[in-house]
């Protein structure tokens, strides 16, 4: 009885998938109690919450989700536009609405909303891609990026871009057209850099020289790397960090946890984590590469290149070869709604799964 | 319109997948060189870093050198105390937390007010006292309460204590907070790794002339902080090592003679042993109590000490300068012999006046001295004498001797602010005046500083160092407080000023004759009466300066407000074949030399060379100071 009702539980999950995420979840509670151990409670709740939102999620089947795309995509686009008029201004940026019941950022929303809608846009016109369905798709992808981009939050803007354009791309986005917006992105650059608020700029040239104000906003970097270099190839042992436990480094539960990991797990830490990561983005990419629609390709395929794309900032953020955007690290850094947002985001991928082409070749 | 093959777009996705993969290899292999550049080669360096992070030197402040008399009386310790101490910039509302402390320990509104002028000082990320010498109950009170005051802390420190009170103030000076203009002066010593942890530094007086003896050398210990500088650990410890005490020249007894012997009068002594330079006593009435600046002094008792009229922050041994009447007339006695234009035997015939371009300078004495010699015009202070003798010397030859005997030049004491005075001659008064006509020098100008009046002002130190030359027969020393300095580590003794700077070219005929006159002067003369049945023989003179030019008008004191009296001076050395002491004494507004400052010193060498006390005060052998006064161990 209590058998076949787990297997009733398990069965729309994905084995490989799960035991990833599990490997994953247990390095960022050992990271999170040597960084934060008064939060270990909360992310529990936090990770029972996720599990709970995959689940269901992963027993949704994709034609149902196909169906929820347009809807979701016009929800978030109308909550961005609410933040505009009346959001809570946090940090100096608009980017809160406060709905009475639920607080939350609608750009959050938009990470997984972007991607359903443009992967339901191509399936729609599958048969018949032109330079016209590039073109909606573009305007898709663009009317939330703007609208985050004025909050001003260059960060999310930057990924959600990333993740309607990965959807895009997998669409077969010619690489014609692709070579010449890179092109045209490194043209553009500069003038770019006059469009930055005086913080972005800030961070960028931080990037190039922390150590112009070290006590300042070069201090997060700084405090960083000298805690990932100090870590050595062994790591100095889980709670004997000193640039962690002795409170130099900023945001050391959140966006900078990695940085606690590294300084006490050392480079063979990190080289475990970096093959965890790309298992379970190999696994999401594999799962496109199954799957029985293009709707459900091009969306498992985003969703890889999604969660490659925060590791990716993340890492390179702390370890100070990106700018400080403030992007978690998925599964690891502390936050809610961004761990539901992810496991939503797992959640689809297994639903997909199930739906994979019976037939192979 | 082309319609696309579904196997063919698969093919191109699949493509496009491998691809995506592919690039997040690279991406990750990227980031796994970052980490092996971080830490693997670069790992030597964020490991130091690391270390500079997590270790800090916390400085341990010295303890501050002792202060002890010729005997051992201690003079000035330190006395260790909790106090309670707020650092602003760690606190969010300062004035709740300052009213929650008040409701367990009493925090008045002076200790407020104080603590206000701290933070005004622009000292809000250094833990500032609110309230010292806590008591222990007060602790207890407080420990027990800690977790509500964030930022507040109770600390163990050592205390400036000086024992006796305003007793010596003006030699010893006293210490407070370190202000920027010491700040500087730290940095221009090179001294800042040395200062850290520092509060306190010498203000003035001694305490300030020998801060670098007294403060000793900072040590610190090694502890292991977080970002917030909160200590977790203590990892090393190097000890501070103290200041260095010293001993001084002061006979504290003796200082304490002469301070009782003022009473409330304004005015100053300082006393000399003439074979060495060093200063037995040296009073400035009134004083202070430099107790009160340790802690940061309240703004009421400075109002007090700065607005008095007594002016008792000045030390007026050192800064205030006086004609020195009278008391100029054994100097310019010397001077007239060893510039051959008096023998001892010569006469002059006083008719009670010297007539100079149609000008009456009065003698002392209605109708004259008659006939008057060098020891006459001596036991009598024949002003006619002098003028006579001022005229025939003239004033560059009055300078030019004066000069040698310090007159007019600061002794170079080792206290800080001495005024220079005034030694008058005709190149200092170009220098100090604009006009050509003010510039001229007049030759009758020349016959009032040769009485000690007109332009004549130099300090009580000057006058005293003067007449210790003379009492050394012309063998000059530098004043000094300080005897010696022990080494705190290797309690070796540094002597100071142990040679002799200079010695005059004098005949020692000359400088008999001239201290046999002021024998004359104390025991037969002016200082007869006061002097009666001493046990000693003294050499002196006494002086009187005038405050207020009366113009040919009668002196008549009731008439005269009280701060424009004369000034009353005495000078001397005794025992006179064998100096042990020399002095001089002033009395602001005290009238003539014999009445007010002659009787000071007569307690003074009393008590110096006979051990006697003056009456109705305590015996010698009982302790002639306080009875707290105690021998330093």
């Amino acid at each position: 009885m209590i058998r076949t009702l787990w297997r009733k539980l398990i069965d729309p999950l994905d084995g490989p998938l799960m035991a990833l995420i599990g490997l994953l979840l247990a390095v960022g509670l050992i990271a999170m109690a040597s960084a934060a151990p008064a939060r270990l409670a909360t992310v529990l709740t936090h990770i029972g919450i996720a599990l709970v939102v995959m689940r269901v999620v992963a027993q949704i089947p994709p034609q149902r989700l196909m169906q929820l795309a347009l809807p979701l995509y016009l929800l978030g686009v109308v909550l961005l536009v609410a933040v505009a008029l009346f959001g809570d201004i946090a940090k100096g940026a608009q980017r809160w609405l406060d709905l009475g019941f639920i607080r939350g950022q609608p750009s959050e929303l938009m990470k997984i909303a972007l991607p359903l809608m443009l992967a339901w846009y191509f399936q729609k016109h599958e048969a018949l891609l032109r330079w016209r369905e590039y073109a909606a798709a573009a305007l898709i992808l663009l009317v939330p990026v703007v609208l985050i981009l004025r909050q001003p939050d260059l960060g999310t803007a930057i990924l959600i871009f990333a993740a309607g354009f990965f959807v895009i791309l997998l669409a077969g986005l010619p690489w014609k057209i692709i070579g010449g917006l890179a092109a045209a992105a490194a043209t553009a650059a500069p003038f770019a850099w006059h469009l930055l608020h005086d913080y972005q700029r800030q961070r960028i040239l931080m990037l190039l020289d922390p150590e112009r104000d070290p006590l300042g906003k070069g201090f997060h970097i700084i405090q960083s790397t000298i805690a990932i270099g100090s870590g050595g190839i062994l790591g100095k042992g889980w709670n004997q960090g000193t640039q962690a436990q002795l409170n130099f480094l900023p945001e050391r539960h959140t966006d900078f946890i990695f940085a606690v990991f590294s300084e006490e797990f050392g480079l063979l830490g990190n080289f475990v984590l970096l093959v965890l990561y790309a298992l379970l983005i190999g696994r999401g990419l594999r799962i496109a590469a199954q799957a029985a629609t293009l709707f459900g390709r091009l969306l498992a395929g985003a969703l890889a290149l999604i969660l490659f794309t925060y590791v990716f900032v993340n890492l390179g953020m702390v370890s100070g070869i990106l700018p400080v955007v403030g992007v978690p690290l998925p599964l690891i850094s502390f936050g809610g709604t961004a761990m539901v947002t992810l496991f939503l985001g797992f959640g689809i991928l297994m639903s997909i799964n199930r739906n994979r082409m019976l037939v192979q070749k | 319109m082309q319609l696309r093959d579904p196997q063919d777009g698969l093919a191109s996705f699949n493509r496009r997948i491998a691809i995506a993969g592919a690039f997040v290899l690279i991406c990750f292999a990227l980031l796994l060189g970052r980490f092996v550049w971080l830490q693997v080669i670069q790992h030597d360096y964020y490991e130091t870093r690391a270390e500079d992070n997590r270790i800090a030197l916390a400085p341990i402040a010295p303890n501050r050198g002792l202060i002890l008399d010729r005997n051992g009386v201690v003079l000035a310790r330190n006395d260790s105390a909790y106090t309670l101490e707020i650092t602003p910039a760690q606190v969010e509302d300062l004035d709740a937390t300052i009213d929650g402390l008040a409701e367990l320990i009493t925090i008045e509104g002076r200790d407020r007010r104080r603590f206000n002028k701290l933070m005004e000082e622009g000292k809000r990320f250094e833990s500032l006292p609110i309230r010292a010498r806590l008591t222990d109950a007060e602790v207890a009170r407080f420990v027990a309460q800690r977790y509500r005051f964030p930022g507040v802390e109770i600390r163990a420190r050592l205390f400036r204590q000086y024992p006796h009170g305003a007793f010596a103030a003006h030699a010893l000076g006293y210490i407070g907070r370190i202000t920027d203009g010491d700040l500087r002066r730290i940095e221009a010593w090179g001294e800042e790794a040395n200062y850290r942890g520092a509060d306190h530094f010498g203000k003035a007086g001694l305490e300030r002339h020998y801060e670098r003896e007294l403060h000793g050398i900072s040590g610190h210990e090694k502890v292991e902080v977080t970002a917030g500088g909160r200590v977790v650990r203590s990892l090393a410890r190097v000890a501070p090592v103290p200041g260095n005490t010293l001993t001084l020249t002061l006979d504290a007894k003796l200082q304490e003679v002469a301070e009782r012997a003022f009473g409330d009068r304004r005015g100053a002594l300082v006393a000399i042993e003439p074979a060495t330079g060093g200063v037995l006593a040296l009073v400035s009435m009134p004083n202070y109590d430099p107790n009160l600046f340790v802690d940061g002094i309240g703004a009421a008792d400075w109002e007090a000490l700065n607005n008095s009229p007594d002016k008792p922050m000045v030390n007026r041994a050192l800064n205030g300068t006086y004609p020195p009447g009278s008391t100029f007339k054994p100097f310019m006695a010397l001077a007239a012999l060893a510039l051959g234009k008096r023998t001892p035997e010569q006469e002059i015939a006083d008719p009670g006046y010297f007539s100079f371009g149609g000008r009456l300078f009065m003698d002392n004495k209605k109708g004259g001295h008659g006939m008057v010699n060098l020891h006459k015009s001596m036991v009598h202070s024949c002003n006619t004498y002098y003028y006579m003798l001022a005229d025939d010397m003239g004033i560059e030859n009055i300078a030019g001797f004066m000069d040698q005997f310090g007159f007019g030049r600061r002794t170079g004491i080792d206290i800080e602010g001495e005024a220079a005075g005034v030694l008058p001659s005709p190149a200092w008064k170009k220098k100090r005046f604009r006009t050509p006509e003010q510039q001229k020098w007049y030759a009758g100008e020349t016959i009032s500083v040769g009485i000690g009046q007109g332009y004549n002002a130099y300090t009580p130190i000057q006058l005293a160092q003067a007449t210790a030359i003379l009492a050394n027969d012309g063998v000059i020393f530098r004043p000094h407080l300080v005897r010696y300095v022990t080494d705190a580590r290797t309690g070796r003794r540094r002597l100071i000023e142990p040679e002799p700077l200079a010695r005059l070219s004098l005949r020692q005929e000359h400088i008999d004759a001239v201290k046999k006159s002021m024998v004359g002067a104390v025991h037969e003369g002016t200082g007869a009466r006061v002097f009666k049945d001493a046990g000693y023989v003294a050499a002196g003179k006494t002086g009187t300066a005038q405050v207020f030019s009366l113009r040919g008008a009668q002196y008549r004191k009731e008439r005269i407000r009280q701060d424009l009296r004369d000034h009353s001076l005495f000078i001397a050395f005794a025992p006179a074949d064998a100096p042990q002491i020399a002095l001089a004494v002033l009395v602001e507004n005290g009238g003539f030399g014999a009445r007010a400052a002659a009787p000071i010193a007569r307690q003074v060498l009393d008590y110096y060379l006979l051990g006697k006390l003056p009456e109705g005060a305590a015996p010698a052998d009982e302790g002639a100071v306080e009875s707290d006064l105690e021998e330093a161990p």
